[in-house]
């Protein structure tokens, strides 16, 4: 293996030297490198095997009081790295940050050898495998899969003797499914992604082939407001962005986040739990401290329905005079922002065919196309129903088209029904499916 | 290879590492970017920051498949180039179809109206601190967002066929938001531009910034709209995303090529919309943020006649898709950067104008909705959905109340028929980024006039 491209400790440490020598009290320099492999099918058939490395170094300084940042994915200019951070510090923000000197990661497990080492012809199996399953459901599907594998080395380090570093990997499959009929084109899709080299693949199987079981027929539904499922994914697509939004720091300090001066409020309904965990062993979003160098941890935003927590990244924290909760999240190209690691909706008692079996007239939703535009801010949700069905009389009867699904979550999460059969969704969503007793549905008239 | 080495001394390693590589067709490109960027939210400048990106990748074809390898550091081309064939073979067991093309060797540096490269950053910041001032001191506003970004790119191109192309090009993009609150209720009111190879608009955005923030306020005071089905007119940005979303992906080759059933569907000749109804695409329409002179398989631009008169006449390809459906090129394959092969895109997408003056489009309205702006869209082919950033409805003839920002959805096949009027005039959006296979946002515009949609679907929020 090469090791040009991200910084060794050698560059990171003469990085660091370079920004004191240039005025900086304080300067950090966050390095990764990672490797990719994606195999890609298309149309059923294998069609690209790829690789990727992306490497670099971003550099962020504290000059005078202010932040400058830059990066480079030529780090071993470490002139031009330095003189760029440096320019930029006196238009940067006020530092309202410490960088951390060591301090304890978490315990949990995010690398695994399995996928290190993954022959490209065992994933281009498992790709190949999940479309014969899918394909013996529906021999009509036209199916495009990924399966990729990667490995990244992160570090980060600062002139406050802070050093951390870690190796994770990631590994993932994924089906598209389309099948045409005349110009009515359904979409069905599913799959799992982890730090480890197990993946749920069977749950996948099962959830694409209810997706087909249950779009056999159409179904009409008319204006009104009815009770809507919205099932795992339909929760992962349609709901969590909406929600987690409100949750960041960075909103609720700036006034953007519904939930300002709402904390210890109970909000939500009563069985609700929400938590944000980075310590869960293999999980995809898992790491043992984030991307500033602050241990993860398992942060509670929502306890039986109280706002319990906002999240933090260090420069957030310090202006809003709390402490980091380890969620600063970045990439090369920008500073850390507030993002969230995993996922956990608490579980409730109802199985999703008892659900289904309470309501006289209402949908059951997949997938909303379109349904991060908007209001988002605000919580609003809206979005055209790409994959979804109709429930009468307490059954499924067929898939609705030409559908509007919206509502506000916070309003609705005020009142929701939690189901018990909670699973993974994208790697790092775990949620049950949840049913809403009154939703806008605007149909085709 | 860095600034310091020789542009012939690139191309002479280029060159040796494309020398007998024993595959159908290999291409290397090579890009390096300069941005800058900053960011604010509300009173507080978040970010502000430089980066500089610049890597490569090869990609080759055998047997009709591929393999490709990206990476930042550009020595040893040739083991890049061996392996990226390797994977292809790997894969291939079919036959390679690429349409023919002819080696070209060029060198385009765009003419620049204005360099955001020579505006020092303290210009720049002074500027956008007004803007978001002026947003702040509407009464009511309790916070902004302000993204901006610039970026000087150079890409080269060389393939096994003997291209050898350079470009450059200048991208400014820039988001300007307010938001309003009251009593827990939030709205948002925004605004995305850009511009190609200049940094002019930049400077004049105090206006929109006002008219932001005054926006934001109206719509705590505004009603949301009943959902349903109502005969809604479209401006002419607005009009542009529908354009892309309802239209343009479906125009998309690499939907097509390897389906049968969508080839049924997306069949030449095939009526797609009413008589006054053309659509074209073309990187060839220049300064547009969809526009370039060679794409990335280094294929001349040209302007695609997608629907002419009602009929579907052309669609979007690349060398595969064109060479596997036996159509000429047409110059859309695009990569986000050196990170990415190069996928089937669109890049100026637009609705031609009709004869219709405003007026004239709503007057025979008796309840419809006037949409304008927008705050993003998305399909499925069949199905598409798109928001608008501002709404009012239309009563009697007249444009009416402003109510909150509403989501149009409908099928692509009965709502281009459903297009039953094309105004008088014209507008290009060049704020938008396009996202397609992991590969966002990519520069594209697109535009039209006014139009009028009998039946759309109208969501609420």
């Amino acid at each position: 293996m090469r090791d040009e491209g991200d910084a060794s400790l050698v560059e990171i440490d003469s990085i660091l030297t370079a920004a004191k020598r240039a005025g900086a009290q304080q300067a950090e320099v966050y390095s990764v490198r990672t490797e990719e492999t994606p195999v890609r099918f298309e149309a059923n058939r294998l069609k690209e095997v790829s690789s990727r490395e992306t490497s670099g170094a971003a550099l962020r300084v504290i000059v005078n009081g202010r932040i400058g940042f830059a990066s480079s994915t030529r780090p071993d200019d470490v002139a031009e790295l330095v003189e760029a951070a440096v320019e930029t510090a006196p238009f940067g923000p006020e530092a309202r940050l410490d960088f951390p000197s060591n301090g304890e990661a978490a315990e949990v497990d995010v690398f695994d050898t399995d996928v290190e080492s993954m022959p490209v012809d065992t994933m281009i199996e498992t790709g190949r495998s999940l479309i014969d399953d899918v394909l013996q459901v529906e021999t009509q599907l036209l199916c495009d899969a990924y399966v990729r594998r990667a490995v990244a080395t992160v570090t980060v380090a600062n002139s406050n003797g802070g050093l951390f570093a870690y190796r994770g990997s990631g590994y993932s499959a994924w089906l598209h499914g389309t099948l045409i009929k005349g110009t009515d084109m359904l979409f069905v899709g599913d799959g799992d992604a982890s730090c480890g080299s197990q993946l749920d693949l069977a749950a996948a199987r099962a959830s694409i082939a209810g997706q087909l079981e249950r779009s056999r027929g159409m179904a009409a539904v008319r204006t009104a407001e009815m009770p809507v499922i919205f099932t795992p994914l339909g929760v992962a697509g349609a709901l969590t962005m909406p929600l987690v939004m409100a949750f960041s720091g960075r909103m609720v300090h700036q006034g953007q986040s519904p939930l300002v001066g709402k904390l210890g409020e109970q909000l939500y309904e009563k069985s609700l739990s929400l938590w944000d965990d980075a310590t869960l062993g293999t999980r995809a979003g898992s790491r043992p401290f984030d991307d500033e160098g602050v241990p993860s941890r398992r942060t509670a935003l929502i306890e039986n329905g109280v706002v319990r927590n906002f999240l933090y990244d260090l420069q957030t924290a310090g202006i809003a005079g709390t402490s980091s909760t380890g969620n600063g999240e970045r990439s090369l190209a920008a500073q850390p922002s507030i993002s969230t690691a995993n996922l956990v909706l608490s579980t409730g008692s109802s199985r999703f065919d008892e659900m289904v079996s309470d309501v006289r007239e209402g949908l059951v939703v997949e997938e909303l196309m379109g349904a991060g535009q908007g209001n988002v801010l605000g919580g609003d949700f809206s979005g055209n129903v790409l994959l979804g069905y109709k429930i009468e009389n307490g059954e499924i009867v067929g898939r609705v088209k030409d559908v509007i699904v919206a509502g506000n979550v916070h309003e609705a999460l005020a009142r929701v029904t939690l189901g018990s059969e909670g699973r993974w969704v994208g790697g790092t969503l775990f949620t049950p499916p949840l049913m809403f007793e009154r939703l806008s549905v605007s149909a085709k008239a | 290879m860095d600034d310091a080495t020789r542009p012939d001394q690139v191309r002479e390693e280029i060159e040796v590492a494309l020398e007998g590589h024993n595959a159908d067709y290999v291409e290397i490109r090579l890009d390096d970017t300069a941005s800058n960027r900053i960011v604010y939210r509300g009173r507080e400048l978040e970010e502000i920051g430089r980066t500089r990106s610049s890597g490569g990748n090869v990609r080759a074809l055998v047997k009709g498949g591929w393999g490709f390898v990206s990476f930042n550091d550009l020595s040893g081309l040739r083991e890049r180039v061996a392996e990226a064939v390797g994977q292809a073979r790997h894969v291939g067991s079919e036959s390679s179809a690429l349409a023919e093309l002819d080696p070209i060797v060029d060198s385009v540096i765009p003419g620049r109206v204005k360099d955001p490269r020579t505006i020092p950053l303290a210009t720049k910041k002074a500027l956008l601190d007004h803007y978001n001032e002026t947003m702040l001191s509407v009464p009511g506003v309790t916070s902004t967002n302000i993204t901006y970004w610039d970026g000087h790119k150079r890409v080269t191109f060389a393939n096994s066929e003997g291209s050898y192309i350079e470009q450059e090009r200048i991208d400014v993009v820039s988001r300007l938001a307010a938001t309003a609150r009251k009593n827990g209720d939030m709205q948002q009111a925004s605004s995305s531009l850009g511009a190609l190879n200049d940094f002019s608009y930049v400077e004049t955005l105090e206006e929109s910034a006002r008219q932001l923030g005054e926006k934001a306020v109206a719509l705590l005071a505004a009603p949301y709209a009943k959902g349903g089905t109502y005969t809604v007119v479209l401006d002419p940005v607005l009009a542009g995303v529908f354009c892309h979303e309802a239209f343009g992906h479906l125009s998309e080759s690499d939907f097509v090529y390897e389906n049968d059933r969508m080839k049924e569907i997306m069949v030449l000749g095939r009526q797609f919309g009413q008589k006054h109804l053309n659509i074209v695409d073309g990187a060839a329409v220049p300064d547009l943020r969809g526009s370039f002179k060679y794409d990335d398989e280094g294929v001349p631009a040209t302007k695609t006649d997608l629907i002419r008169d009602g009929i579907l006449v052309g669609r979007l390809h690349s060398r595969e898709t064109a060479g596997k459906m036996g159509e000429p090129v047409t110059g859309n394959a695009r990569a986000l950067d050196y990170r990415f092969p190069p996928i089937v895109r669109m890049t100026n997408t637009y609705i031609e104008p009709g004869d219709t003056p405003f007026d004239d489009l709503i007057a025979d309205i008796e309840e419809g909705v006037y949409a304008c702006d927008w705050y993003g869209g998305t399909t499925s082919m069949e199905m598409f959905t798109f928001s608008a950033g501002e709404a009012y409805m239309i009563r009697n003839g007249k444009v009416a109340e402003l109510v909150r920002p509403v989501k149009l959805t409908g099928n692509l096949f009965t709502t281009l028929m459903n297009i039953d009027s094309l105004g008088n005039d014209m507008g290009f959006n060049q704020g938008g980024g396009c996202g397609k296979g992991g590969q966002m946002p990519l520069p594209v515009s697109n535009g039209s006039p006014h139009i009028r949609i009998r039946d759309c679907v109208v969501g609420e929020r």
